[in-house]
């Protein structure tokens, strides 16, 4: 316990600065303004920005990051329940009630239901991750190189199981991302791979070229598709923010599955602030005595899904900043955005770099409080930038990502490889590939070769290792599991019917 | 014959090229292959590949026996506007500068929409180029020329 306090003071000492305060409110706002906006996600956003924040202190540009992350959330339920566009689609679920009250003149018990709510389960999930990462990374210690590889595996196959589509597409796709992630010089022997004898790729393919064509050019494209729609700025007066008595009751037990559920959510791989509103919702549906309400303005539905959110959105740091692996593609952009900072993520990060951890921590927290009081303040603000055509706005987008490329390596070279990785976005998209796989493959593909080989080396080629070596052995058996699980007849229909809401 | 699944037919196409393309070149570029004790650089890509390839032929086996909807058609106009503004940005932004890299950025993208209106773009582009100059310039220090080379 006092070594929890004086964890979390030397966190706030950092997270206070003047500087770091800034860059988490740049954050919070950058956030709220691409929440508040659809048809662009955190995971283009944090790729657009992460050139900037190179220049930037570590604690600085993390902090700032994560604030993007959390939020997005945030600004994702104000779009829902105004107008019925969810900004993010963590908030689609939000949209089914939090829409109806606005209708029927609740906007304000909504909103606020909404922000407190996820202040609430943010406050939760900060304390848990602070609890809850120390032990991680200790046991993490123990890990040899065959754990590791056994860990991504089972990580990798749980992002299949819970991402939606076709599992062997979905598998196909990780595959195809860890082939890519291996293009470049080869550690161990120096031999540039798949690099044709161009100087830029023995490099590698930059993964923020990667996420940007994939999450953001191919995203741009796929919206310009479809014909815009005139959209209705559903805005009758917020007046009456405050909830009532009953509101209160009926949000409070909500509030706290929701928390419950998106904590958990967010540490299994795969998972994230997405699965957890949805899965948050459904919760709430069947366990309530009367569920009819549901979709028609029940208070629940706004409450549970938005605290879950935020609640995943905050301890899907918990395996980065513990195992150093990703659990979802904003956090595969997270170790990208450590690794040119020159930080190895995994358990070293709490030990060697405490300030760096317990900054970040406590500036969350932080992030969350700034993000209740401006919210709803800046309600009305946010809502103007809807009425900005996309026509507008994607090549405002576009200009931002394309100087965030082009100074990555100050070269057309990347900003090259981007646009051919948003025609391949494009292709996946019209075939039905969740590109997320893709990208997890890649941050862990050279990751896990050097596992893979370091292991076989130790056991002098004996790839029983993977099995006799207990920790590793039971890893592999849970993915096996999974995988078959998913696999079976029955559970493939219900996986696909509780996908089927989206 | 008609594809019954197109999506997954191609979809599998698509991963068994990659797959085959990655593990060819492991071949054809004589990638060293090692032992599994001691793996040379060939050894995990070209098992990947092999891994990948197999799973596009399955993908696509599947494909003939399910049914699935059709592909939506490809929307070539924004897709090759958008993408075009996009390299074009990325070959022009040191010769020519900022200024015009950006103007011909938005131009260019702006035309692959459904409705473009030259005075709107034109005015758009002038505030972007402004307000990425101030910040990404002047604020953030990239080194980015603002006006074309020639110009000194």
């Amino acid at each position: 316990m006092d070594l929890l306090i004086a964890n979390l003071s030397l966190g706030f000492g950092v997270a206070l600065t003047l500087n770091n305060l800034m860059y988490c409110l740049i954050g919070c706002l950058l956030g709220t303004l691409i929440g508040v906006l659809p048809g662009i996600g955190p995971v283009a956003t944090i790729a657009m920005l992460l050139p900037a924040t190179f220049t930037l202190p570590p604690e600085s540009s993390l902090i700032m990051l994560a604030g993007i992350y959390y939020g997005a959330q945030y600004g994702g339920s104000t779009t829902a329940i105004l107008i019925n566009i969810p900004g993010e689609s963590s908030s689609v679920v939000t949209a089914l009630d939090g829409y109806q009250m606005a209708r029927q003149g609740r906007a304000g018990p909504a909103l606020a239901t909404a922000a407190l709510g996820s202040f609430f389960a943010g406050t939760v999930a900060t304390i848990l991750l602070a609890v809850a990462a120390p032990p991680l990374a200790q046991l993490a210690f123990k890990f040899g190189p065959a754990e590791y590889f056994s860990l991504m595996t089972l990580g990798l196959i749980a992002a299949v199981v819970l991402a939606h589509g076709s599992v062997i597409k979905a598998i196909a796709m990780i595959v195809l991302g860890l082939l890519l992630g291996l293009v470049g010089t080869d550690v161990n022997s120096g031999m540039a791979r798949f690099s044709f004898g161009v100087p830029e790729l023995s490099d590698g393919i930059g993964f923020v070229a990667v996420a940007m064509g994939v999450f953001g050019l191919a995203e741009i494209m796929k919206n310009l598709e479809q014909n815009e729609e005139e959209r209705e700025v559903f805005l009758a007066k917020v007046t009456n923010l405050w909830p009532s008595k009953q509101d209160f009751k009926d949000a409070t037990p909500a509030v706290l599955r929701g928390t419950a559920l998106g904590s958990l959510l967010g540490i299994l791989p795969g998972g994230g602030a997405v699965l957890a509103s949805f899965a948050a919702y459904t919760l709430e549906k069947k366990i309530a005595k009367d569920s009819s309400k549901f979709g028609k303005g029940d208070i629940r539905g706004v409450a549970s899904p938005e605290s879950a959110n935020n609640a995943a959105a905050q301890t899907s740091f918990i395996p980065l900043l513990t195992l150093g692996i990703p659990p979802n593609p904003v956090m595969a952009l997270m170790v990208g955005a450590m690794i040119i900072q020159g930080i190895q993520p995994g358990p070293q990060v709490m030990t060697e770099r405490p300030q760096l951890f317990w900054g970040m921590i406590a500036s969350m927290w932080i992030g969350n409080l700034m993000l209740v009081v401006l919210n709803l303040p800046l309600i009305g603000m946010w809502i103007k930038l809807l009425t900005v055509p996309y026509r507008l706005l994607y090549p405002a987008i576009l200009v931002f990502c394309a100087i965030g490329v082009y100074s990555l390596s100050n070269s057309p070279f990347d900003v090259v490889i981007t646009a051919l990785f948003g025609f391949l976005g494009y292709l996946f998209v019209k075939l039905e590939c969740e590109p997320a796989p893709l990208l997890l493959g890649f941050i862990l593909g050279p990751m896990m070769e050097e596992n893979l080989r370091r292991a076989m080396l130790l056991s002098r080629g004996d790839a029983t290792v993977f099995l006799t070596r207990p920790l590793s052995g039971t890893l592999l058996v849970v993915a096996l599991l999974l995988l078959v699980i998913i696999l079976l007849p029955a559970i493939r229909k219900k996986r696909e019917e509780a996908f089927q809401e989206e | 014959m008609k594809l019954k699944n197109p999506k997954d037919f191609w979809s599998g196409i698509m991963f068994a090229s990659f797959g085959l393309a990655f593990a060819i070149i492991v071949k054809y570029y004589e990638y060293p292959m090692g032992s599994a004790s001691r793996m040379g650089a060939g050894y995990f890509p070209f098992v990947l590949g092999c891994v990948m390839a197999v799973l596009g032929f399955i993908i696509i086996a599947q494909s003939l026996v399910t049914t699935g909807t059709p592909i939506s058609k490809f929307a070539w106009r924004p897709l090759i506007w958008v993408l075009s503004a996009f390299v074009i940005f990325g070959l022009t932004a040191k010769w020519l500068g900022l200024v015009i890299a950006i103007v011909l950025l938005v131009m260019i993208s702006a035309y692959g929409g459904h409705e473009f209106k030259l005075k709107e773009s034109l005015i758009s582009s002038a505030i972007l180029a402004a307000g990425s100059i101030a910040v990404f310039v002047y604020g953030l220090k990239l080194p980015f020329p603002i006006w074309p080379e020639f110009f000194g």
